[in-house]
């Protein structure tokens, strides 16, 4: 057996190992009803879920084909808004009544797959004239592009500013959509699992395909890849669409475990750390071109975010730092510098993390310690 | 017939009227070279030929083809390859990565191995770094594997722009054994050069660009022994 087989079934064997020990960990949760599992490790496990595939859709676009979009909350927002809309037509059909059983299951499988297949429509839409741009241009021109899809959205008499928030009375995610409550997030916790290992796992057989090669191949020289023999253009559109797809996916994830939606959740900057630009620093921070660099980071995101904004910590830290972390878009971006300066690859650079190669990874950095030290 | 022939060619960039009725003819199992100054249009002609840019009139055929109305990644399929100026490799690549993506178009995956093999059989320092990322390596083995990596087509004839540049003078003689070797294959190549005394001592017979026009052209060893070239372009004052 090579050892790519190997590092494969060494990963896909502790993966599984974790889930199993998760599933059993999850159910002595659940029967000893504890509080802290249901309302804050659980929510917590399904927002590291869309902001994986989130991450890593965008790495997709950013890290391995080079170019810079900052429309992918609007992908997200298509597909939030999508999945909860038919959802909720589910309902009003009168296909399920109440969230389990095998009717939910199948209205809450097309109602993913639709997300994932519109976003991709209007990826296919949107990346058509505009990646016919590069670099700064394209930039600009997606960052309408997403403003665009917000707005849009949000004007539309159906889905609208107010129309799925919590409590409105005509449509309520929460009551009668895949909105979940903590209860039934514990109990679907292992759909946002699966969905994301899915997902993670289409995206890495994406870039390790012929495909993959070549997008990696626009990435280093346009030119020299279109003498290869590359329809450059049909690859980045291809690319493109299939980003916006995951986005999607990634918004059915987040309509599922936020009982309401608004459009000011997709911008381009806000307060919260589910933007267009946050999810370029988490792909930036990663690795571009390392998908499990994309995971780490977003993971490592979420965890800084809550650490800035709940930990229990900052009322015993000085008034300085309290003062600071009150904005936490400052903290982010003192990190990002940071990162910049010390990493500039970002955690994996362009490689990706296979268990099989842990133990002579670990060797070579401790080895370059040392070989410092002795240098100093 | 000519393998490759350009006719009365006018090439423009936005109101600059860069290539100004271009003719030129390429026959099969020649070494071409286009020389000319900087800004003369030598890497405008390579562009248009393989499609990169687009030529507002004139014509190109190429094997029967007319490459004016073909797509340029569909150019290569047809068995004529471009090595880019500045190599141009995918630098984040490792060696055989930039080698395979030559063969990006082929589906005979047995055949393509071979000629790999192939490949790090004449150049065995290639063998040696395969699993290097390109962007690392030395100039003159970047050139090396840009030039097999345009092997790895399959091509009947390659056009070249500027494979001496940026290298030393040791390297560029190397550079220039690899074409020889190239043409010994069996392949036509068309050579874009600013070091004509190279250039002009490989080559068949040359052209001569200056500001979009084609000066003068002949047998090379007439062209280097003309007054105008050598004072031109040889550096004989």
């Amino acid at each position: 057996m090579s050892k790519k087989a190997k590092g494969y079934l060494l990963n896909t064997a502790v993966i599984a190992a974790a889930l199993l020990i998760f599933f059993f960990y999850r159910n002595s949760m659940m029967e000893a009803n504890n509080k802290n599992f249901r309302l804050s490790v659980i929510p917590s496990i399904w927002q590291c879920c869309y902001l994986i595939i989130l991450a890593a859709s965008l790495n997709l676009v950013l890290g391995f084909m080079g170019q810079l979009s900052i429309a992918q909350c609007g992908f997200m927002a298509i597909g939030a808004y999508t999945a909860a809309l038919m959802s909720l037509a589910f309902e009003r059909a009168g296909f399920y009544t109440d969230k389990s059983g095998l009717n939910f299951t199948v209205a809450l499988i097309l109602s993913f797959i639709n997300a994932g297949l519109l976003s991709a429509l209007v990826g296919l839409v949107v990346g058509i004239p505009a990646l016919r741009l590069k670099g700064d241009y394209l930039a600009i021109i997606t960052l309408g592009f997403g403003m665009i899809i917000v707005n849009l959205i949000n004007n539309l008499p159906f889905a609208g500013q107010n129309g799925l928030e919590q409590g409105s009375a005509s449509s309520s995610l929460y009551e009668n959509g895949l909105g979940f409550s903590s209860k039934q997030q514990v109990a679907w916790v292992f759909l946002a699992i699966l969905i994301t290992l899915a997902a993670v796992t289409a995206m890495f057989m994406f870039i390790r395909s012929k495909y993959g090669r070549a997008i990696r191949a626009i990435r280093d020289d346009e030119i020299a890849a279109e003498a290869c023999g590359i329809n450059v253009s049909h690859y980045k559109v291809r690319t493109f669409v299939y980003s916006a797809f995951f986005a999607g996916i990634a918004g059915a994830l987040f309509a599922c475990c936020n009982g309401s939606l608004s459009t000011g959740t997709f911008t381009f900057a806000n307060n919260s750390i589910l933007n267009s630009t946050f999810i370029v620093v988490m792909v930036v921070l990663g690795g571009m071109g390392s998908l499990t660099g994309s995971i780490v980071s977003a993971v490592l995101m979420f965890l800084l975010n809550r650490f800035i904004k709940e930990g229990a910590w900052l009322s015993s830290a000085p008034q300085f730092v309290q003062t600071i972390f009150g904005y936490p878009m400052l903290v982010y971006s003192i990190i990002l510098v940071i990162v910049i300066v010390f990493r500039p690859k970002g955690i994996f650079g362009h490689n990706e993390f296979s268990l099989i190669n842990l133990p002579a990874d670990l060797k070579r950095i401790f080895s370059k310690k040392k070989g410092k030290e002795a240098g100093v | 017939m000519a393998m490759l022939e350009i006719e009365d060619l006018q090439v423009y960039y936005g109101r600059i009227h860069a290539i100004k009725g271009v003719s030129l003819a390429v026959d099969e199992g020649e070494i071409i070279s286009l020389i000319g100054a900087n800004g003369a249009g030598k890497t405008t002609i390579l562009h248009t030929i393989t499609g990169l840019t687009k030529a507002r009139s004139g014509k190109i055929v190429y094997d029967g083809h007319d490459l004016l109305s073909i797509a340029p990644h569909k150019i290569v399929m047809l068995g004529l390859a471009h090595v880019p100026e500045r190599r141009q490799l995918f630098e984040r690549m490792t060696v055989e990565e930039n080698l395979l993506m030559g063969a990006y178009f082929r589906t005979d995956k047995a055949a393509v191995r071979y000629d790999l093999g192939r490949i790090y059989k004449l150049f065995p320092r290639l063998n040696e770094r395969k699993s290097q990322i390109a962007g690392t390596l030395s100039g003159g083995e970047q050139q090396m594997v840009a030039m097999s990596r345009a092997m790895m087509s399959q091509p009947k004839m390659i056009v070249m722009d500027e494979p001496s540049m940026g290298l030393s003078p040791i390297l560029v003689k190397e550079v220039f054994g690899m074409i020889r070797e190239m043409h010994e294959l069996g392949i036509t190549v068309l050579l874009v050069e600013q070091n004509a005394n190279m250039a002009l001592a490989i080559a068949d017979r040359g052209y001569v660009l200056e500001n979009g026009k084609i000066t003068m052209t002949g047998t090379a060893s007439d062209l280097a022994s003309d007054d105008g070239v050598r004072k031109a372009y040889l550096g004989d004052r």
